[in-house]
């Protein structure tokens, strides 16, 4: 059993040909903890991601998330998560109402819960009067504010937020993190990836991936003392650095 | 010297369902040799403007010039002259690094041959995968393809459009290196990016928000124009601390910043001192004792924040 522990990785290791996206990953993620996971572009983070959330299979290793196996049980995973992006997370084309709905009728509640959870969620962000509105028309950072309570709306056990802040104004950034630790006090674990160092700062514990492999994990000020750095950012430069000349454009897009 | 940018009360709407006024009256100057930053959000207006001096759209008030010529008259000859590297990935996925290269510059009647001094700095560290389908490239990688691409024509002033956007934070140091390095060869750079920590590597910047220009200056100058004293405070509980600082009733601001929280106080005339100590103690009386509260330099960030007016991008 894992007890309070939301997400358990051990070895998790994902090949593509020759290429080894995620070498031996071990971490474990606290229920209720904000989990910043960086790294490099090409690192691995998107294949480890992929595996976290039910959607590729580990070439070895195990990981449980929510309580469920990688391999068996992916499909109880994606039931028992939330996940949003920068790149999609909502339908342009329909209206807020509707991506409500939409969202709802997936994970399979019922018409009664989808109307109750739509009100309490408008209300609380103060969209009430853009329930009919088109979300095309709906500013950027008032857009991802949504999507991130529309990824909490089964009231999902964990959360993975990839790149959810990108190009975001400065204070709905803020704004869109204070709902982080929102959701985070109320239990639900957060899983997040950012390329704001400033961002990383704010999580509970984070990771760096380095080449497919986890190169250092901790809080935020464990791992600057750890460094002798003065910020995430440095820590993220000196891990980084040695591996940024090398494979560019390895297999981790495939 | 003339200006390698001029432009002047540039308006641009773009008519949907409803009308969304992407810039609304946007004058600039930019030197011959500047690295300027065009610094905001997405949806700022950054890439309408990038399209309209880049001769791909046309501005419906005001007009704009580049290297001295009008960007509707001139549009033609300009196209030669200036480089424009888009926020999309625009190559070609399925050729590869050389072949993408050769295709840019047989497009300007050159080659990889007669332009490889100048795009060497570059060149040598996509060389080894050149073979590579340009597609398959790593975000950074690309992007240096890309800047390749915008250059091997030789233009005299380069337009980069959000070039290190979703990029890691460690490449994109890199980028801002190379882009130090052709500015450093005389070349004019704009650039985009809704990264505030980017500021600082450009002469001079603009910040964009809702189609409007909220300053113009040196990043130092724009950062110090901050019109109030800046306290920091840090903690081990933030989060506890910031909702504490949201019922302090002298509370002007309070956000999130890195491992602290910038603060600023509603009375612009009590001294930094006593704003300090009221503070400690408004959060000591909350049983917050292990918490230090120090003045703190503005950032970019800050000045952006504080020239948003304390609003959220709201439409």
């Amino acid at each position: 059993m894992t007890g309070d522990l939301a997400i358990v990785a051990k070895d998790l290791t994902r090949k593509f040909g020759d290429f080894v996206a995620c070498d031996r990953i071990t971490f474990d993620v606290r229920a209720g903890e904000v989990f910043g996971f960086l790294g490099a572009n090409g690192a691995g983070k998107t294949t480890a991601i992929r595996m976290m959330t039910g959607l590729l299979s580990p070439s070895g290793g195990q990981a449980t998330v929510a309580g469920y196996d990688v391999y068996r049980e992916s499909e109880s995973i994606k039931r028992h998560i939330g996940y949003m992006s920068q790149r999609f997370s909502l339908y342009e084309d329909l209206t807020v109402a509707e991506n409500i709905q939409l969202y709802g009728g997936i994970y399979d509640l019922t018409d009664r819960q989808i109307r109750e959870r739509t009100d309490a969620m408008l209300s609380r962000l103060g969209f009430r009067h853009a329930e009919r509105t088109l979300v095309r028309s709906i500013p950027l950072g008032w857009r991802q504010k949504l999507a991130f309570s529309v990824a909490l709306l089964h009231e999902p056990r964990i959360v993975f937020l990839d790149e959810p802040t990108s190009g975001v104004d400065p204070i709905t950034r803020r704004q869109f993190w204070e709902m982080i630790y929102d959701a985070a006090a109320s239990g639900t674990t957060v899983f997040v990836t950012t390329h704001y160092m400033d961002e990383a700062e704010y999580c509970d514990r984070i990771s760096i991936m380095v080449a497919g492999k986890i190169g250092a994990m901790g809080t935020p000020s464990e791992l600057k003392h750890q460094f002798g750095a003065t910020s995430v950012d440095d820590v993220f430069v000196r891990l980084a650095r040695p591996a940024a000349g090398s494979t560019p454009g390895s297999g981790a897009k495939a | 010297m003339t200006d390698a940018v001029l432009v002047e009360n540039v308006v641009k709407r773009f008519s949907g369902s409803q009308t969304t006024v992407a810039l609304a009256g946007v004058s600039v100057a930019i030197r011959a040799g500047e690295l300027f930053g065009f610094i905001g959000p997405d949806g700022a207006g950054k890439t309408t403007l990038f399209r309209i001096l880049t001769t791909l759209l046309l501005p419906d008030e005001g007009r704009a010039r580049v290297l001295g010529e009008d960007v509707v008259g001139a549009m033609w000859s300009l196209r030669t002259r200036i480089g424009y590297m888009p926020g999309r990935f625009s190559l070609y996925p399925d050729l590869s690094v050389e072949e993408n290269l050769r295709f840019f510059a047989s497009v300007f009647g050159t080659t990889i041959a007669a332009e490889r001094a100048r795009i060497a700095p570059i060149y040598v560290q996509l060389e080894p995968f050149k073979e590579r389908r340009a597609g398959a490239l790593s975000g950074g990688m690309k992007q240096k393809l890309a800047l390749c691409c915008a250059l091997v024509h030789r233009p005299e002033i380069l337009f980069l459009d959000e070039p290190t956007t979703g990029v890691d934070a460690v490449s994109r140091r890199e980028f801002w290196d190379l882009l130090g390095d052709l500015k450093a060869g005389g070349l004019t750079a704009v650039v985009s990016t809704p990264y505030m920590d980017e500021a600082d590597r450009c002469d001079r910047i603009a910040l964009i928000q809702q189609g409007r220009l909220l300053a113009v200056d040196a990043p130092a100058a724009v950062a110090a124009a901050f019109d109030r004293p800046l306290l920091s405070v840090r903690s081990g509980r933030r989060h506890d601390v910031l909702r504490a600082l949201r019922e302090y009733p002298q509370a002007n601001t309070a956000y999130p910043f890195g491992e602290s929280i910038h603060f600023t106080d509603k009375r612009a005339d009590v001294p930094v001192a006593a704003q300090q100590n009221e503070l400690r103690a408004f959060l000591q009386g909350r049983g917050l004792t292990d918490v230090s509260v120090e003045p703190a330099a503005p950032t970019v960030e800050d000045s952006f924040m504080a020239r948003m007016g304390g609003r959220e991008d709201a439409a």
